[in-house]
């Protein structure tokens, strides 16, 4: 009880995830649904980060460095496309972007 | 039994704020609540002596990316509300239930790990032999620079090729 195994780590890491796949699904607004999906990066690092630790390895922690970097590189371009498709169509809810729909 | 404190405390604020997240009515709110969960993940970093990876999570994460957010929740000037409309062939239901199948499972595999023990988790005979001692962020550069040297330049890269495709699709008229 009183000692943190990375059985905690794990299973905060699995209850954050699941709290952004749950946003991811719910919500209808892209932006939310985006910092969902920021949310699940960081339930990763959190789990790559503690078992590093529990390891003593280092390499977990080199992958969260290019975890974030892929997450700002995913922010940065998602974040563009919002701003384009806002510019043509004026809504940055999900249910009503039907361009791409068959 | 202070670090289980903390862990305690700092898990049930982390998950607060991620509920808080996504369930937020504003936009605004939400990105507010994400920093602050970004600082408290940063917090459990450092408790796990990860110094360089808090530094860069408060650096990129908070300072960086949660700013990106804010800027185009400022630019996105929603004249109506943003959850008006909801397409009729939506399943929600069947989406929680799903997500719920899922935190079961990891859940499951997480525990079902620990109650038949690994022979690995040691960590003997596994990984860098460099102990952590000399400082994190030293042995971490080490470690970018010799092993991942070859991934860390192709990270460069695609932070570039991201760079120009954001100001590609924002701009106006090119």
């Amino acid at each position: 009880m009183f000692e943190i195994t990375p059985l905690h780590y794990s299973l905060l890491s699995a209850a954050l995830f699941m709290i952004g796949v749950i946003g991811v699904l719910v919500r209808r607004n892209i932006i939310i649904i985006f910092m969902s999906i920021e949310l699940i990066l960081n339930a990763v690092n959190i789990n790559l980060v503690a078992l590093s630790s529990q390891l003593q390895d280092l390499s977990g922690q080199v992958f969260v460095v290019f975890v974030i970097a892929v997450a700002a590189a995913e922010a940065a371009v998602g974040l563009g496309i919002i701003i384009a498709f806002y510019r043509n169509k004026e809504t940055v809810n999900i249910d009503e972007m039907q361009i791409m729909r068959w | 039994m202070v670090e289980a404190f903390m862990f305690y405390l700092l898990a049930t604020l982390i998950l607060g704020l991620a509920v808080m997240v996504i369930t937020a009515r504003s936009a605004v709110h939400s990105v507010v609540f994400l920093v602050v969960n970004f600082l408290l993940v940063a917090v459990l970093y450092v408790m796990l002596s990860a110094e360089f990876v808090a530094v860069i999570q408060v650096l990129v994460y908070a300072g960086g990316i949660v700013v990106l957010y804010l800027f185009v929740v400022m630019l996105v000037n929603l004249k109506r509300e943003p959850e008006q409309y909801t397409d009729p062939r939506r399943l929600g239901v069947l989406g929680t239930v799903l997500g719920g199948a899922v935190l079961a499972q990891l859940v499951g595999i997480a525990v079902y790990s620990s109650i038949r023990g690994s022979t690995v988790v040691d960590g003997a005979g596994l990984g860098s032999d460099t102990p952590f001692a000399v400082g994190n962020t030293e042995q971490l550069g080490w470690v970018l620079y010799t092993s991942y040297l070859i991934p860390f330049e192709l990270a460069s890269m695609l932070l570039l090729v991201a760079m120009i495709g954001a100001i590609v699709l924002a701009k106006q008229n090119l």
